[in-house]
């Protein structure tokens, strides 16, 4: 079980909570459990969305593995130049 | 791939030098080639006809006289570039961009294309189609826009990240919000107070190299583009998907690239070339105007910034808020989340709100452009920042330190951050020479922060061994800012060969793997990371080989500058093999010798910058020189530390000639007014000091060497340094970017 915090549009989607606990061991069963749990988060996941885990941003490794404990925060996905 | 803590003592021994950049000959005697000196036997040539109009319906285009015109052998419409993007709505978006479909949004939005056999003949059809418009009221304003009663650029633009959910539409396509801790109490305590509001205007990525592509869609279905671009994976996963194309069978190349920072991550006139060339049977180049890269491509946003930032009598920020307009073009965007994200990213924050809000305008889509959307935020924070230390009553920089964010603070934007650097940029510039100089009449010192993100991603490599022992690296970024000399250092090192054993290419897209695009400062960072590991990767064969050719246990054999060492009792007296002796007997030892790689190499470090600027303003006239001017920032491990050198100093360059000169000016009629060079104006040589650089190397944990991207972070900072410069210089708080003569003089008098 991992605890995630949601930034703010995500959160609006996930029914209001800027908290939810996911048992989850990557990225891609975090991203799984969420959208089967909030309907709401899939058009956003879809846009696109990063993960930092302690703080180190992860975009495309699904496979990552998320720590007991760790700090596991959602992003936008974002572009640069 | 992790830091390999063995590199923080080791001496490198190819990485970090500085040789000579492989395409650098090429490049100074004109041999290089461009995206526009590609040409093709029976080539046609494009043009694209554009909208005068900022906002039009358009009734109806009649194109009969231009397809009877001599010479013409298509022209295309948006009904020939049906819409495929099955409810794709960025997809779209830039499909109506390359093409408009019900309404011009833009002064400059393409209506139109022909092919002929000559530039002459295209010209003389553009001016043969006949577009009937139906004129809108327009609006090009981003706080006009932003306001309720603004005239609406699309009805069906409902405010995403609110709720309830509106039930009109409104130009704000989305609102977002970052940030922790309780704002307004924190407010409340605050001993000292500065609240403002500023604004930047539209400016452009500036390229010297306009858009330039040669399309040829064959009869058989196959396609291919030469194209200059930022990412030619991309390019074509774009334009198959616009144009029904599988993306296997168009394949596109990338030309050498006259600068992109961002403008060149987006399609815009390639999709229409293809329509040409799939029309007319025949190739079609196309290359836009300087007027047409202004007018149809790229600017960044013009924003309107609201910030309040709170501190306590000791230097302590105790809140900080903003609010932040970004203007999007016409189309949808996320470019003010960005700056939500990034504008507090330096500090150490106990209660920091930021609201992003994107603002459709009668403009250009909006496109990245370096650092996407965090020198604006960090203008207005970074402002507000100097002005606070002055009321604390303390230096700029000692304030700076006193709140700078470390290892461990929560980011503004969410997650803790690991080990980062702007706490060592802030020491470095209290400590810079620069900062200690003396100052004459009517010259101002300022300073400031900046962040960026950086990123990694999709990543693949090819390093293939000659039978001479020399080494071809094909990578899949394009090289933007000398990536193929600090990519071939990588290699040397990894192999242990010298570099001028190693050519590195971009391959075409038929040739490697997908490559995500270089941006997000991500060239060398996912490039090397690649490169290491198919080195590391032809170096297990290299080690068989030599095992064979010793017949002895692979396990026995290590790889050691260069050369296969055999160890143990019974062969430990081996004379070492050479990468080129092993390389010559390939042949017969199992045939060639290669290394592949293909990474997502996430785990991009964050990237924090501080500099310094001096300027002179001549209170008369509002001219302004800048005197002095000095980067610091982290990379991490400079590579090649010459390009790393030269990132800052381009990165500050632009900066500068965004905060003094650059903007897009609209008439009223809502048409731009400056599309050349003449008119807007960007920095040249004799504008700017040698920009001094001061490199910082705190390792990046999760790579190899420790490398950060440099490439974007360098111009977040400028706009603030050089407005705190201009603000100590003229006594008055300047809030309007860009700060041109009228302007300062405007505030001077007010």
């Amino acid at each position: 079980m991992v605890e995630v915090t949601l930034w703010g549009a995500l959160a609006a989607a996930a029914e209001g909570n800027s908290k939810v606990e996911v048992e989850a061991r990557n990225i891609r069963e975090l991203f799984k459990r969420l959208s089967e749990r909030f309907p709401g988060l899939t058009p956003l996941m879809d846009r696109g969305i990063a993960v930092a885990i302690n703080g180190t941003i992860y975009r495309d490794t699904w496979s990552k593995e998320l720590p007991a404990g760790a700090e596991i925060y959602l992003l936008p996905r974002l572009a640069g130049g | 791939m992790t830091f390999d803590p063995s590199h923080a003592a080791r001496s490198f021994s190819s990485v970090g030098t500085r040789p000579i950049r492989p395409d650098g000959v090429d490049k100074v005697t004109g041999r290089a080639r461009y995206g526009a000196d590609f040409n093709m036997p029976g080539q046609l040539i494009g043009r694209i006809l554009r909208s005068p109009h900022a906002h039009a319906v358009i009734r109806k285009i009649d194109t009969s006289k231009a397809e009877q015109l001599p010479g013409v052998k298509a022209v295309v419409t948006a009904a020939d570039l049906p819409d495929l993007t099955n409810g794709d709505t960025s997809m779209y978006d830039i499909l109506d961009n390359c093409m408009a479909r019900r309404k011009a949004l833009y002064d400059g939005h393409a209506v139109a294309a022909v092919a002929a056999i000559d530039a002459h003949t295209a010209r003389q059809a553009l001016k043969l189609i006949d577009v009937e418009y139906e004129l809108l009221p327009h609006v090009t304003d981003v706080d006009q826009a932003f306001a309720a009663d603004a005239p609406l650029i699309n009805d069906t633009i409902i405010t995403k990240g609110v709720d309830p959910k509106p039930d009109r539409a409104s130009n704000v396509s989305m609102r977002s919000q970052f940030g922790h801790g309780d704002v307004d109490a924190g407010m409340a305590k605050a001993d000292f107070v500065v609240e403002r509001t500023f604004r930047t205007e539209q400016t452009h990525q500036g390229y010297i190299e306009p858009h330039a592509c040669v399309a040829n869609v064959s009869s058989d279905g196959t396609a291919d583009l030469w194209v200059c671009t930022q990412g030619h994976f991309v390019y074509r996963q774009h334009c198959a998907q616009l144009l029904g194309l599988e993306a296997s069978k168009l394949r596109v190349t990338s030309s050498e690239i006259g600068g992109g920072f961002g403008g060149k991550t987006h399609v815009w006139a390639e999709p229409v070339a293809l329509a040409l060339s799939r029309k007319a049977g025949r190739p079609v180049k196309l290359v836009m105007t300087r007027d047409e890269v202004f007018r149809a491509t790229g600017p960044t946003s013009a924003t309107s910034i609201d910030v309040k930032i709170g501190a306590l009598k000791d230097g302590t920020i105790i809140a900080a808020d903003a609010t932040l307009r970004y203007s999007c073009g016409p189309y949808a965007g996320s470019w003010a989340e960005v700056g939500a994200m990034t504008a507090f990213a330096c500090y150490k924050l106990e209660n920091v709100r930021t609201v992003g809000y994107e603002v459709l305008v009668n403009r250009p889509k909006t496109a990245a452009y370096r650092a996407p959307s965090a020198p604006m935020a960090a203008f207005a924070v970074e402002s507000a920042i100097d002005e606070l230390a002055k009321k604390v009553g303390m230096d700029a920089v000692d304030f700076r330190i006193k709140n700078a964010a470390q290892e461990g603070t929560k980011a503004s934007y969410g997650p803790v951050y690991g080990p980062i650097g702007i706490g060592p940029t802030l020491e470095a510039v209290k400590n810079h020479p620069h900062m200690k100089a003396p100052l004459g009449k009517n010259q101002g010192r300022g300073m400031a922060c900046g962040f960026w993100f950086n990123f990694g991603g999709q990543t693949c490599t090819d390093l293939n061994i000659g039978m001479d022992g020399t080494v071809s690296l094909a990578v899949g970024t394009v090289d933007v800012g000398g990536s193929r000399a600090s990519l071939s250092l990588v290699a040397a090192e990894e192999l242990g060969i010298d570099y001028a054993q190693v050519r590195a290419v971009i391959a075409d897209t038929s040739s490697l793997g997908y490559n995500d695009m270089t941006d997000g400062s991500r060239g060398t960072f996912s490039s090397s990371m690649a490169t290491i590991s198919a080195a590391r990767n032809a170096i297990k064969i290299l080690r068989a080989r030599a095992a064979q050719m010793w017949d002895i246990p692979v396990e026995d054999v290590t790889w050691e500058r260069g050369h296969a060492v055999a160890k143990g009792e019974t062969h430990g007296n081996l004379p070492n093999l050479s990468l080129k002796e092993i390389a010559a007997a390939s042949g017969t030892t199992g045939g060639p010798i290669a290394g592949h790689s293909e990474i997502v190499a996430d785990g991009a470090g964050v990237s924090f910058a501080t500099h310094i600027c001096d300027i002179e303003v001549d209170p008369e006239t509002g001219a302004t020189k800048v005197l002095r001017y000095t980067v610091v920032q982290d990379a991490g491990k400079a590579v090649h530390p010459t390009y790393v050198e030269g990132q800052y100093q381009g990165g500050a360059a632009q900066g500068i000639g965004w905060a003094l000169n650059e903007e897009y000016i609209y008439g009223k009629d809502g048409r731009l007014q400056n599309a050349g060079f003449l008119d807007y104006r960007i920095p040249v040589c004799s504008d700017l000091p040698m920009i001094d650089t001061q490199i910082l190397e705190i390792p990046n944990p999760n790579h190899p060497y420790g490398v950060r991207g440099v490439g974007e972070t360098s111009i977040v900072p400028p706009l603030a340094a050089v407005a705190n410069a201009v603000s100590n210089a003229v006594g008055v708080r300047m809030e309007h970017i860009p700060m041109s003569p009228p302007r300062i003089l405007a505030a001077l008098e007010a």
